[in-house]
């Protein structure tokens, strides 16, 4: 989808998906009809034969990832799209990503639930199915996009993420960021940064696909160029062959997640704004920062030290945060559209550093406004 | 040919660092996956494939395992779900050959809505299911394809379901190449698949086996020569009766149903792509 300047249009968030995936090089979409994910599949059946790319509509989800990984094994950049329902039957095969290391992209357009619950009023009930929805031990990354800009941009990032970081990546959207339509600033192609997965360079009887890098991750070659090597989803070591043993397991849960860990400046993503002695934090992510903004502006015009504090990556938690806050902040009010989960998670890291935690939440399908955010926060702040 | 010049035509195609393989004495997997490097191998020779653009993918099973000692390509997925795992391969890389590795349970249980819609969508992948009429690495207990009132670890007092004719079900379903064969009629048997390898859209071949250890042992007649014996009785190619109503009693092996013009699902998707080209204003 080339272009030499930039370009602006009034898309929605499924659409916006759709173009970032263009513009990150995807080869294959799979995909099952879902409400609110449909679309995504929609446009993408329309466009990715335009640019000889593949669009495939499944038999169901399970199926849709397993073709996205498939496609990924042999070279494709790919992406599968879903809501709750099948975001939780892609979990095995989520699984089977973390552990052969492939890169997939797989949004989910959070809906309400348990099962088919509210289609299709939106919720962030999916921000811990998310982080671990597959059995195993190991880590996620996790991108919330906030506005329809951001559905694009960070589902350019999603595929570079998971190709340096050889890993499934989640774009966790929702439903009503699905179907909003906002302005689109696309880049011209030249300031589009595009990472891809490093290629072996040593000749195919010295190749050890799983042997880590300086980065820990691994070299896998695409199916098809000569480098003939196992994938199996067992335990196994660095050429690729099934060993189910404690050294091998222990060698894989420790890379894992140090891949991670020691390369955290590389995904830890936030935005940090507000009154340089602020004593309140308003922390939210994806859709609700919207109300939440709009909130900490109210807050700011009647004189109230406030901060403003949008998650872009969920997952590994970017506690880095805590490290720029004022350290006259006493209180952060975590502002989410579930019961209260992402709330644990920030007290968890808040508590060692004496800083008050408390949680805004709604768990009927519509959205916050910034008026009760207001509200909540003034009660703090008077 | 002598045994050692056979066998050095496919060790080529094993990692043997990787063997002894896991399966017990008196499976069938060994001698279906040898007649199947066999098959490569003559196809190689008459360079219709080559060796680097073969992709082997399987799910979870006895037979399954059998990607990890092969030289190929290989992608050990999770249960059931090899089929649109190899279709991604198929998608990205049109150009591979794509094997699909199955066991009864794999292929037509947990895999069963894979199955169906692979041989719908006609993609060109080979899929080999090893039928041994129960799930064997979990140490026997029922399949689809237990026979009626068969014993097996979660059937002590006898099968209440019926069997799944997988051949049938695949034509029914619009594959466009659906063969069966046995571990006993090797010769019959990589013939078959170099049939089905040179077949361009989705391709099955349901090769009989045995599983001694479990099956075998819960049901009278079980060993393997006993399992070699009953197929060298009982399976009858189907040339033979052309023209003539196949016996009630026999087993049907060889080519069952072939559709050589149904077009294949990635040769569509090339076309597909020349006309949204054109028909469409690019963006």
């Amino acid at each position: 989808m080339y272009r030499d300047s930039e370009e602006t249009r009034l898309v929605h968030g499924d659409e916006a998906i759709v173009l970032g995936a263009l513009d990150a090089g995807i080869k294959v979409f799979a995909g099952y009809p879902i409400t609110p994910a449909s679309e995504i599949s929609e446009l993408c059946s329309q466009l990715l034969p335009k640019y000889g790319r593949v669009f495939i509509q499944m038999e169901d989800e399970i199926a849709s990832i397993a073709v996205a990984i498939g496609a990924s094994v042999a070279g494709g950049k790919a992406m599968t799209a879903t809501s709750g329902p099948g975001f939780s039957l892609m979990q095995e095969n989520i699984g089977y990503a973390v552990m052969t290391e492939i890169p997939v992209v797989i949004v989910n357009m959070m809906r309400f639930g348990p099962s088919t619950g509210m289609p299709t009023e939106f919720s962030q009930q999916d921000v811990f199915q998310a982080r671990w929805g597959t059995h195993g031990d190991y880590e996620m990354l996790v991108l919330a996009p906030s506005s329809v800009q951001e559905c694009y941009d960070f589902t350019i990032k999603a595929f570079n993420l998971a190709e340096r970081f050889m890993t499934p990546v989640v774009l966790l959207g929702d439903g009503i960021l699905a179907h909003l339509r906002e302005k689109l600033v696309l880049p011209p192609t030249s300031r589009i940064k595009i990472y891809n997965r490093k290629k072996p360079t040593c000749p195919p009887e010295e190749y050890e696909p799983y042997k880590p890098d300086e980065k820990l991750v691994p070299t896998l070659a695409p199916f098809g160029t000569g480098y003939k090597y196992n994938i199996t989803g067992l335990t196994h070591n660095w050429k690729g062959a099934a060993r189910t043993n404690a050294r091998a397991g222990k060698e894989i849960v420790e890379r894992l997640h140090m891949k991670f860990h020691k390369f955290r400046e590389e995904f830890v993503d936030y935005d940090l704004k507000g009154h340089p002695e602020a004593k309140l934090v308003i922390l939210s992510y994806g859709i609700t920062h919207r109300s939440a903004e709009k909130a900490f502006k109210v807050l700011t015009n009647r004189y109230y030290k406030v901060a403003d504090l949008k998650i872009n990556n969920l997952w590994p938690f970017p506690y880095e945060f805590f490290d720029e806050l004022p350290s006259t902040v006493e209180k952060i009010l975590v502002v989410e559209h579930n019961w209260g989960k992402y709330y644990r998670e920030v007290e968890r890291y808040a508590l060692k550093r004496g800083i008050e935690v408390h949680s805004l939440t709604r768990y009927d399908g519509t959205i916050i406004s910034s008026e009760e955010i207001v509200e909540k926060a003034e009660e703090f702040l008077k | 040919m002598t045994v050692a010049r056979d066998l050095a035509s496919i060790t080529k195609y094993l990692r043997e660092e990787e063997l002894p393989h896991i399966w017990c004495p008196g499976c069938g997997n060994g001698i279906v996956v040898g007649t199947l490097l066999r098959a490569i191998r003559e196809l190689e020779d008459e360079n219709f494939l080559h060796q680097d653009k073969i992709a082997v993918v399987s799910g979870i099973g006895c037979s399954s395992r059998a990607v990890n000692f092969l030289n190929f390509n290989t992608l050990h997925t999770t249960h059931g779900r090899a089929i649109p795992f190899a279709t991604g391969i198929k998608l990205a890389n049109p150009e591979m050959t794509v094997i699909v590795l199955s066991g009864d349970g794999d292929a037509t249980a947990i895999g069963g809505n894979h199955f169906l819609h692979a041989c719908r969508r006609n993609i060109d992948i080979n899929l080999v299911i090893f039928n041994n009429y129960n799930y064997g690495m979990t140490s026997g207990q029922y399949s689809p394809t237990t026979p009626h009132l068969a014993l097996t670890k979660t059937s002590p007092y006898g099968n209440l379901e019926y069997p799944l004719k997988i051949t049938e079900v695949a034509i029914a379903a619009g594959a466009s190449f659906v063969a069966r064969s046995t571990t006993y009629h090797v010769i019959h048997l990589k013939n078959i698949f170099k049939k089905m390898l040179k077949h361009r859209g989705f391709a099955i071949t349901e090769v009989l086996t045995g599983c001694p250890t479990y099956f075998g042992r819960y049901n009278k007649g079980g060993s393997p020569t006993d399992l070699m014996e009953y197929y060298k009785k009982n399976a009858e190619m189907v040339e033979k009766y052309k023209g003539r109503e196949f016996p009630k009693d026999k087993i049907p092996i060889g080519v069952l149903f072939e559709d050589p013009k149904k077009q294949e699902y990635t040769d569509m998707l090339k076309e597909l792509s020349e006309i949204a080209k054109g028909r469409v204003k690019v963006l």
